[in-house]
Formats: C-alpha cells, sequence, structure tokens
C-alpha cells in the first residue's frame, strides 16, 4: 500500500438478454473489490462482491457502480461485512456507491453490514437513481465498533432519487469528531447498530405503504414518492437485520 | 432592515403555534432518554447538530431567494417521517398567516396560495425573515433556537424540571448555536448556486422514530 492509499474501483452493468434472463456484459473489478457472478434463482442475475482485503483504510478511495438497464434485473450482495480500518495513509477513506435502474428494471442491493473500527475514518456516499417505473431494495446497516470497542468517526450520506426527484437524502454522523449529541437521545442514545431499508416499487405512486412502527426503535415510512425507508436502530447487528427482514416481509 | 423584527419573529410570544410542538422531547422523555437537565442538554445538542442544522439552511437559503418550491422538495427528502412532515406543515401553515399579517409580502402570498396545507416549516421561517428585511443568519439564528428552546420549555412541563436549569441548558449550547448558524449559511450559499440539494442532510435516527412511536398515542400532551 502506498501512503496515498489503495484506489479501487469496481463496476457491474446488468442487461436483459432478450430471452427473459440477465446478462452481466460489464463485471469489473479487482483487490479490495471483486465482483462475482454466483448461480441466479429466477430469471435475474445475482452478484456477489468478494473483497480479496481488508479495509477501507485511512486514505483509500472505494468506488462501486451498478447500472441496472431496461428490464434486467440484478441482485448484489457481498461475501462478507466491511470492516472500515485505521490506515497507514493520513485522511478520511472514502467509499461511494453509484445504482442506477432505469425503467422496468430492478435492483436489489443488499450488502452486508458495514463496521466502523476503533480509529478508523470512513465517508459512504450511495446516491440511487431510479427511473419511473423501476424497483429497487437498498439495504444499509452501520456497526459502531466491533464487539466491545470504541466506533470509528463515520459519515454515511444516502440520497434516492426517483424519476429525477430526490426522496430521501440523509446523512448520518458518528463516533469521535462528529458533531455533538450523536450518541445522545435524539440521534443514536447508545445503539451500536443503525440500518436503513429503502423500498422504490412504482405501485407506491397509486397506493402508498402505510406507515407503522416496528417498536420504539424501528418505523416503516412512505416518503414523499414511490418509496418507503425503514430505519432503524439496535443494540447489535443480530437484532439490527432481524428488524430489517421483518419490515421487508411486511412490504410482502 | 429592523434588527428589532427578529426579535418578533424569535419571541416565544409569536402566535405561531410552536409552543404545542415539544421538538421530540415528548417521545424521548416517555422512552426514559431524557430524565434530567443532562439528558435534555445531550438531547438538544443532538436536534441543534441535525434537525436544526438542516432547517437553519433552509431558512437561510430561502432569505438567499432559492425558490421556496425547491427548499420544500428538500425539506421533505431530508423528513422520511411522515408525522415530522406533517407536523413541519402545520406549523409553517399557522406562520404564514402570522407572518402575512405582520410583514406584507407578495412572496408569503405566493407561498401561502402554492402551498395551502402549509410548507416546511423552516422554508416559511425564511421567506418570513426575508420579507421582514432580515438576513440569511437571522432565519438560521431563528430556526436553530427554535430547534431546542422548544424541546427545553416542553420538558420543564413534561419532567417538572427547573425552569432555571432549562434556560441554563440553552445558554450553555448558545456557542454552538452560533457555530451551527455560521455552517448554515454557508450551506445555504451553496445550495443558491448549486441547488438546494448541496443543502446539509445531518439526521437523527431517534427523532424520526420516536415521531413515529409519538404520532401513534391515543393521548398526549405536545402535537409533535
Amino acid at each position: 500500500m502506498t501512503a496515498a492509499g489503495v484506489r479501487a474501483h469496481a463496476r457491474i452493468v446488468a442487461r436483459a438478454d432478450g430471452r427473459g434472463g440477465t446478462a452481466l456484459p460489464v463485471l469489473d473489478g479487482a483487490g479490495p473489490l471483486a465482483p462475482r457472478r454466483t448461480r441466479a434463482s429466477g430469471d435475474g442475475a445475482r452478484v456477489m462482491l468478494v473483497g480479496a482485503m481488508s479495509g477501507p483504510l485511512g486514505g483509500d478511495r472505494f468506488r462501486v457502480e451498478a447500472r441496472v438497464e431496461e428490464g434486467a434485473r440484478l441482485s448484489v450482495g457481498s461475501a462478507a461485512a466491511t470492516l472500515a480500518l485505521p490506515g497507514q495513509a493520513k485522511g478520511e477513506a472514502r467509499y461511494a456507491v453509484r445504482l442506477d435502474v432505469a425503467r422496468g428494471a430492478e435492483l436489489h442491493w443488499l450488502p452486508e453490514q458495514l463496521i466502523s473500527a476503533a480509529g478508523s475514518d470512513l465517508s459512504v456516499t450511495t446516491r440511487a437513481e431510479v427511473a419511473a417505473g423501476a424497483r429497487l431494495v437498498l439495504r444499509e446497516e452501520q456497526v459502531l465498533g466491533r464487539v466491545g470497542e470504541e466506533p470509528g468517526r463515520l459519515t454515511s450520506r444516502l440520497t434516492v432519487r426517483v424519476a429525477g426527484r430526490t426522496v430521501l437524502d440523509q446523512e448520518l454522523r458518528c463516533g469521535p469528531g462528529a458533531p455533538g449529541g450523536w450518541d445522545g437521545p435524539a440521534v443514536l442514545a447508545g445503539h451500536r447498530s443503525v440500518g436503513q431499508l429503502v423500498v422504490v416499487r412504482p405501485e407506491f405512486a397509486e397506493r402508498p405503504a402505510e406507515a407503522r412502527t416496528l417498536g420504539e426503535c424501528a418505523a416503516l415510512m412512505p416518503l414523499a414518492g414511490p418509496a418507503v425507508l425503514v430505519s432503524a436502530v439496535a443494540p447489535d447487528a443480530l437484532a439490527l437485520r432481524r428488524v430489517l427482514d421483518e419490515a421487508l416481509a411486511l412490504l410482502g | 432592515m429592523s434588527r428589532a423584527a427578529l426579535l418578533v419573529l424569535a419571541d416565544g410570544r409569536f402566535p405561531a403555534g410552536g409552543h404545542a410542538h415539544s421538538g421530540g422531547a415528548e417521545a424521548a422523555v416517555k422512552a426514559g432518554r431524557i430524565t434530567s437537565a443532562a439528558g435534555l442538554e445531550d438531547f438538544c445538542r443532538g436536534r441543534l447538530h441535525t434537525a436544526g442544522l438542516v432547517a437553519g439552511a433552509l431558512a437561510a437559503a430561502a432569505v438567499l431567494g432559492v425558490p421556496p418550491g425547491d427548499l420544500d422538495a428538500a425539506a421533505d427528502a431530508r423528513t422520511p417521517s411522515p408525522a415530522l412532515r406533517g407536523a413541519a406543515r402545520r406549523l409553517g401553515r399557522q406562520l404564514v398567516r402570522a407572518a402575512r399579517a405582520s410583514w406584507p409580502s407578495a412572496e408569503l402570498d405566493a407561498l401561502a396560495r402554492d402551498f395551502p396545507k402549509g410548507a416546511h416549516h423552516p422554508v416559511v421561517l425564511g421567506v418570513t425573515a426575508r420579507a421582514a428585511g432580515l438576513a440569511p443568519v437571522d432565519a438560521a439564528y431563528c430556526a436553530l433556537y427554535e430547534s431546542v428552546s422548544g424541546p427545553a420549555t416542553a420538558t420543564v412541563r413534561l419532567l417538572s424540571l427547573d425552569p432555571f436549569e432549562a434556560t441554563g441548558v440553552l445558554a450553555r449550547l448558545a456557542p454552538e448555536l452560533d457555530r451551527a448558524a455560521d455552517t448554515a449559511v454557508e450551506a445555504a450559499r451553496w445550495a443558491l448556486d448549486e441547488g438546494a440539494g448541496a443543502l446539509p442532510a445531518a439526521s437523527g435516527p431517534l427523532l424520526e422514530l420516536g415521531a413515529e412511536w409519538h404520532a401513534g398515542w391515543p393521548v398526549r400532551l405536545f402535537a409533535s
């Protein structure tokens, strides 16, 4: 590793193959971000992001782009949690995720957790651009520190646009150096796992999902657009995943 | 401009209905997350740097002349809780009525006409400050101060907290509020060139979750 940190870039393009299935004409990436095609169930394509190194470390720049073209179906997961660690290079690490879902296409973006280890400094930005008539399921989970450890510094911004209109734009900042009160009663109140599940469906335009709470620390919330956000805080990653799965099942 | 207009607008007795809202304090008290002045301070500090900063930047941007419709859409995207979007619009509608009576302006008339159910409160606050001849930083201060004074006043009632202690919390937050106001104005100036998407999007998950939980209670002291 150089003092400037690692640059890694992965690209996935999913395209309808004309026979009811989905092809992957572009599947690029190496080192910390290697996408692998795996066996699919149904007519969509499945990709697993396999990290061949740990990271991101301080100073690293990771970027993942996925484009799902008209009529294609893609599901992306990751083989393991992403672990943000302190690095030798100065400055924060950056991780950018750019998702583009065309009309009539469907993307399930369901990576494993992001763990912010003590001493790390990571800024993640996820932007999803969803065309009218496209479908998206996107999950992000942040775990603040490994077991019994203080968290690192984490900034996570999630922006979702549907048909050119921003339906969700939110940023969470936590850990040492974050603005005051991040662990207090207005933000996380000592919870060490926090998650977001965004579901975009064209039918929500006609019949919006109904708001509902799942206990006091999770809620399913219709956004101002054909989308819902499930937001949750939990004591640990397991409890968080359980409530996000429960919410997804409720949506049917 | 008249500096005194800022006092009129920021006065807790300005008839815009803010006293009926706890800014999330009622849910946090019920959940056992605010039990003392120290808990209130932690809550207010978190709110100041999340919902408060966003509100301050929206209000400052409205004074600078970023189109209110763009700002209202940006506020929607930054407020995933439908209960909070509803509360912000009700507060906006009440404020626009009081504001039109106080500082008549074509822009306030247009805002009332374009948003019959109310625009988001910080957007209305900014358009009001503009009509009153105030500066972007004045509107940011107003929004940021309201983001903490509401919960502080509500907690006095909810916990029978000593009002002197609650005022002490607000006084201790003042230096942070100064810095947040500067940040909000800087962000608003960016938004003037880059569009409303450049505004801060800082969020407090428990503010949103608490608001949804609170909205489902059959009996509550505050509207939000």
